[in-house]
């Protein structure tokens, strides 16, 4: 396949090396599986790149750190995996009132509580719906192989600038650990550089900035959010992303992100070698979520099949976007578990 | 002679500069100021003691409006 | 000829503050503003306000200022000045925010010996909330939630958070002062200039913690409420250099 300059490297790291080519220079973490290799290896790259690493003493002080380098004009991320990703809400949603720009990175895992340390999505309400308070959307992007990991955190970093706003990259622990070769074109990329002339620098040559998400005068919150409001649906208009495969012909769609839709790109090769015309659809933004792009693969009885490593939570997105239950069907593991190309395509046999 | 001014109407009426003046020379108003408090007024000297205002500033130190300034 | 020897900072705006009568908040934040002037550094500074009664303090400062989660201030703090060594960074915080939701934060952020200033304004009460408990409410004061004074076998003890600072080696500079009459307040304002001494020096953690008057929720006169501190509040938080 040629050297193109890959190296076999973890998504973990594969992440970790999209921020620091996008420009990052401000990381704090905290140790959690299955996300600890990116934590140690923005510990030695920051270094190396004169940025700053911090071990925080818990995942909410890290949040409340990037919150200090982001509102400083630095662009800055943290990392963790579902326990950790609940404590740092908090911040985020005030990163949100502030219109701050931050990148978070969810390896999820097992839950609820401590859960265990095995892949999981069942974070997906949490990342998309807003896990802490008020009306605000993170843009949530999930990666399905270590390349993507690198390119999305890339991507992140921009559209967190682009708009003043958080991003998530939602992976999972088998995404996070596992190896495949990547493509390191580094010295190609080239990260915009935004002026940012709203942050704190010390009010030389300028009347003081002042950033805050306290907002008491009638009237002037609500103000503030419907300014918010109108920048999600312009980041709705701009930053919807998707996979298609295989659809135009489909009878039957399956739709799945991240480690599932690995699996389910594998099914629907397996079903079309036994003559069942599978589709695939993968949302790549899961906020914005793909309704419209969605909804254009109904021709009016095609099936659907949701596969998540979850109880089904992406499924309602789904269903708000065919606006036929009984068309869409759901397959998922809960607690870690995986689902296998087996229980899939009995699955998909099952459906009539 | 040293004196002082008062901002009259950002004093709260807390009092606290009455008894930080060593020669007694604030009091609290009779009349009230716009916030409806009786505030507190300057006068050259008092009859504790002849003497006048030193420009010592512990009215102003001690004002958590900043509402005194000080001259001398 | 006649000329002023006292005035407003200039880095202080010149507005009326939403503090009670007698509050100790605008003493503080006005010696912060005259140190500032006096250093020539109101355009490097950037200050993080905590919640409670002096989260609206950068409607009186005149300078760049963020705002922090209850508590996370010093964590904020310490994002600005890891990422912007060149500026000076202080927290202005209450004994809600460092000594109870923010403990870990800044005994962490002290530990780490970070190069900021923390300015710890101890009142004794949650004032914006309605005067409940604080954990530097002393034993048997009443508060909103000690209707029948704090009771160490339900509430437990008025925290040393100082104290415990002082312990830490990344801590460089830690003092206790007051403001109940203005001897005490002109050493109060000697003691940040330390602090912002040590900062300007790149030494380290500076903290100075402050005991002030909450006239409103100990309920009593202003002048009272500066009795109090002399007679009762020290006696729980003595004054002086904890740590040089």
């Amino acid at each position: 396949m040629g050297n193109k300059n890959r190296i076999l490297i973890t998504g973990n790291e594969a992440c970790g090396e999209g921020a620091i080519q996008a420009g990052c220079r401000f990381y704090a973490g905290y140790p959690i599986t299955p996300q600890n290799e990116l934590t140690a290896y923005m510990s030695r790259r920051m270094d190396e790149v004169g940025g700053v690493f911090i071990q925080a003493e818990s995942e909410l002080a890290a949040i409340s750190m990037v919150f200090g380098a982001s509102v400083a004009g630095k662009k800055a991320m943290t990392s963790s995996s579902s326990p950790g990703i609940s404590l740092k809400q908090e911040g985020i949603s005030y990163l949100a009132g502030c219109e701050l720009p931050a990148v978070i990175v969810n390896i999820m895992r097992g839950g609820p509580g401590l859960g265990n340390i095995a892949p999981g999505q069942s974070d997906y309400f949490q990342a998309t719906k807003g896990g802490g308070h008020g009306d605000y959307h993170s843009v949530v992007l999930a990666p399905a192989s270590c390349q993507e990991m690198l390119e999305f955190t890339r991507i992140a970093f921009d559209i967190a600038d682009k708009y003043r706003n958080t991003v998530i990259i939602l992976g999972d622990g088998v995404l996070g650990q596992m190896m495949e070769p990547v493509e390191v074109t580094g010295s190609r990329y080239q990260a915009a550089a935004r002026e940012k002339p709203w942050a704190l620098t010390g009010c030389k040559g300028r009347k003081p900035n002042i950033i805050k998400s306290l907002l008491l005068k009638e009237g002037e919150l609500e103000e503030f959010n419907r300014k918010l409001q109108k920048k999600f649906s312009l980041i709705a208009k701009n930053e919807t992303r998707f996979e298609k495969y295989k659809t135009e012909d489909a009878d039957i769609v399956l739709i799945a992100y991240g480690t599932s839709s690995r699996i389910s790109r594998a099914c629907v090769n397996q079903l079309r070698k036994d003559r069942v015309k599978a589709g695939f659809f993968r949302p790549i933004s899961l906020w914005p979520f793909p309704y419209r792009d969605l909804k254009s693969l109904d021709k009016g009885k095609t099936k659907f099949l949701v596969v998540e490593m979850s109880a089904g939570q992406m499924i309602e997105d789904v269903r708000l976007a065919v606006q036929d239950d009984k068309r869409v069907h759901f397959y998922g593991r809960t607690g870690g578990g995986i689902p296998s190309e087996e229980e899939i395509i009995e699955k998909v046999a099952g459906i009539k | 002679m040293a004196r002082i001014k008062i901002d009259k109407d950002k004093c709260k009426g807390c009092m606290l500069c009455v008894s930080a003046c060593p020669n007694g020379l604030i009091a609290k108003a009779k009349n009230l100021n716009r916030r409806g408090i009786h505030c507190v007024e300057f006068s050259a000297s008092s009859k504790k003691n002849k003497k006048g205002c030193t420009g010592c500033s512990m009215c102003a130190v001690i004002c958590p409006e900043v509402c005194i300034e000080v001259y001398k | 000829m006649e000329k002023v020897v006292f005035k407003r900072p200039n880095s202080m705006r010149e507005v009326s503050t939403h503090y009670c009568a007698g509050c100790g908040h605008g003493i503080i934040h006005r010696l912060i503003c005259e140190i500032i002037d006096e250093f020539g550094i109101r355009e490097k500074i950037i200050a993080v306000a905590p919640v409670g009664c002096a989260v609206i303090a950068y409607d009186y400062w005149n300078f760049d200022v963020t705002e922090a989660a209850h508590g996370r201030t010093p964590a904020v703090a310490t994002g600005i000045k890891r990422v912007l060594p060149e500026n000076i960074v202080f927290t202005y915080q209450g004994d809600g925010d460092l000594a109870a939701i923010g403990t870990a934060e800044i005994i962490h952020a002290a530990n780490r010996g970070e190069n900021i200033t923390v300015i710890f304004v101890n009142n004794g009460v949650y004032g914006m909330t309605g005067g409940q408990m604080a954990p530097t409410t002393v034993i048997g004061q009443r508060t909103a939630t000690t209707k029948k004074g704090r009771q160490i076998k339900r509430d437990g003890f008025p925290i040393k958070i100082s104290e415990m600072i002082a312990l830490l080696e990344g801590a460089k500079f830690v003092e206790r002062t007051s403001i109940h009459t203005p001897k005490e307040i002109l050493k109060t304002k000697k003691a940040i200039k330390k602090a912002f001494e040590i900062q300007i020096k790149n030494e380290g953690f500076s903290m100075v913690e402050i005991l002030a008057m909450c006239p409103t929720y100990w309920g009593l006169e202003p002048v009272e409420a500066c009795k109090r501190i002399e007679e009762e509040v020290v006696k729980a938080y003595p004054l002086g250099v904890l740590k040089r």
